[in-house]
């Protein structure tokens, strides 16, 4: 479980998380929507520290982040997953070595055993048999494939997707909010899922919360997203600047 | 109006040098407590000397040749000429001991500022904005100690290689000057170079290549790590990479010359 108690973070004066508190509960799929550059990817980045927040706590599993040394914090973020907005595979490396680099460095399977959880996960995401292609040779929606396949390679407990149907046709949008749902239910885990898109956020999220002006002004089901007579709530789910 | 802006100008670009100049410590400190892992980490070491190495090797050959070539024949020049009829049998020393003191440690040092801490800025730069050092702590791998610390560890260690075949192939370039459009005997210039070789000459090139090669990959890893701003911000930290470790070379080989003689 992820507990999120009194975050703050500004950048440069500008106040971008002014004070969330948020609990993530174990086995859920929660969606954070808000509109863009409201801070909802400062917010995910801040769950795993790869933002330091300027005050209130994070924790994990009961474990306090926010001031932990790096050696702790390695050992907290083994037990996530993150895809990216850009997938941010690493282009010098072939998908196959992407993948294993996590395997390699923490784990002592023999070549044999890295080269079948690989597989095994490429096949999870339906690319199996791209293991030698390089990222720049893969489509949008297959780095974004394969940037989940690299985020369940440690069977990690949590999984962090930074707007992952951004920049995809409908399709291939629906094809990764079906993995997302498909993965979630084959291995159990925690999903926190950061996205504007709503079509998205209905599909997969469990619960909603909403960020905006630097606070969680929603959580709840998707039904009580939809239904919700808050003003921005209903901005969002009808898409419109101006409501009546 | 337009003084205190001069002034506000300059001291943010004060303060903004002695941020770097810290962080550069930082990253220091950091890289160096890395190295502890130079074993486990042999193979992205040895990509890195690679890297830094061998791919320089063609570069360096030019320059040095070209280097030797026109020290010997400056020398001619000033030992004909300027100094009233200098007997021929100096060139050799004289060429040598500019080679190994400056020539070679300087130059090699400015072909790998130029070629690879550039090159360090601008892929640990992408890696940055393109949120691929992001994906690596996430990862739980140090980006310090996966990225930085071989880069540094094959700086600090190629450098001095590279400078040691600088140094063989600009004393061929001069020889061949010498020979060949000086009419200088074969003879003549290899006992001036052995009769005035000391290991001091060569020890303080060596010394002075350890400093650049490892500097050069510092800037480059600190300006990387720290870019910002997409195709633009790494387009910059390129530039900024290859002026800060020039002037680090020149500078450090001035201090360095200070302290070795």
């Amino acid at each position: 479980m992820i507990h999120i108690l009194h975050v703050k973070k500004s950048f440069q004066g500008k106040s971008v998380l002014k004070d969330v508190e948020l609990a993530i509960h174990d086995g859920e799929t929660l969606v954070i929507v808000g509109q863009s550059g409201c801070g909802k990817t400062v917010l995910l980045k801040s769950i795993i520290r790869l933002v330091q927040p300027d005050a209130g706590k994070i924790i994990v599993d009961g474990e306090e982040i926010t001031q932990m040394d790096r050696n702790n914090l390695f050992r907290i973020r083994k037990k996530f997953g993150m895809l990216f907005q850009g997938a941010a595979l690493f282009d010098s490396m072939t998908v196959e070595e992407n993948m294993a680099l996590a395997l390699i460095e923490h784990t002592d399977f023999s070549p044999r055993e890295i080269r079948n959880r690989v597989q095994d996960k490429l096949e999870v995401v339906g690319l199996r048999g791209i293991e030698n292609k390089k990222p720049a040779e893969l489509s949008g929606g297959m780095k974004k494939r394969v940037g989940l396949a690299r985020a369940l390679i440690m069977d990690p407990q949590f999984v962090l997707f930074d707007e992952p149907t951004t920049g995809l046709d409908p399709i291939m949008a629906d094809n990764i909010n079906n993995l997302i749902l498909e993965t979630h239910r084959k291995l159990n885990i925690t999903s926190i899922v950061v996205t504007h898109d709503m079509v998205s956020a209905f599909k997969i999220g469990d619960r909603i919360a909403m960020l905006h002006e630097g606070e969680i002004v929603f959580q709840g089901s998707p039904s009580e997203f939809r239904q919700s007579e808050k003003r921005v709530v209903k901005q969002f789910v009808e898409g419109k600047e101006n409501i009546s | 109006m337009m003084l205190i802006s001069f002034w506000r100008w300059i001291a943010r670009k004060i303060f903004s040098f002695f941020g770097e100049i810290g962080s550069m410590t930082v990253l220091l400190y950091q890289m160096v407590e890395n190295t502890r892992y130079v074993y486990r980490d042999r193979r992205l070491i040895v990509d890195q000397m690679q890297k830094v190495g061998v791919l320089s090797l063609p570069l360096v050959s030019v320059i040095s040749v070209f280097t030797g070539a026109v020290s010997s024949w400056q020398a001619a020049y000033q030992l004909r000429g300027v100094m009233g009829g200098l007997p021929m049998d100096f060139l050799g020393a004289g060429v040598s001991a500019a080679i190994l003191i400056e020539l070679s440690p300087v130059l090699a040092g400015i072909v790998v500022a130029g070629r690879v801490g550039a090159s360090i800025a601008a892929e640990l730069g992408t890696m940055q904005v393109t949120e691929q050092i992001d994906a690596l702590e996430t990862l739980a791998i140090d980006p310090v100690r996966y990225l930085a610390a071989p880069r540094f560890v094959a700086g600090w260690t190629m450098l001095p290689i590279l400078v040691i075949y600088a140094d063989f192939i600009a004393h061929a370039g001069a020889y061949v000057v010498a020979s060949f459009f000086l009419g200088i005997p074969s003879a003549t210039f290899f006992n001036s170079v052995q009769n005035n070789f000391s290991l001091q000459n060569l020890f303080s090139g060596l010394i002075k290549a350890l400093f650049f090669g490892g500097g050069t990959a510092l800037v480059g890893c600190s300006i990387g790590f720290r870019t910002t701003g997409g195709a633009e911000g790494v387009g910059k930290a390129t530039i900024k990479a290859f002026v800060f470790s020039s002037a680090f070379i020149l500078i450090a080989d001035y201090l360095l010359a200070m302290i070795l003689f």
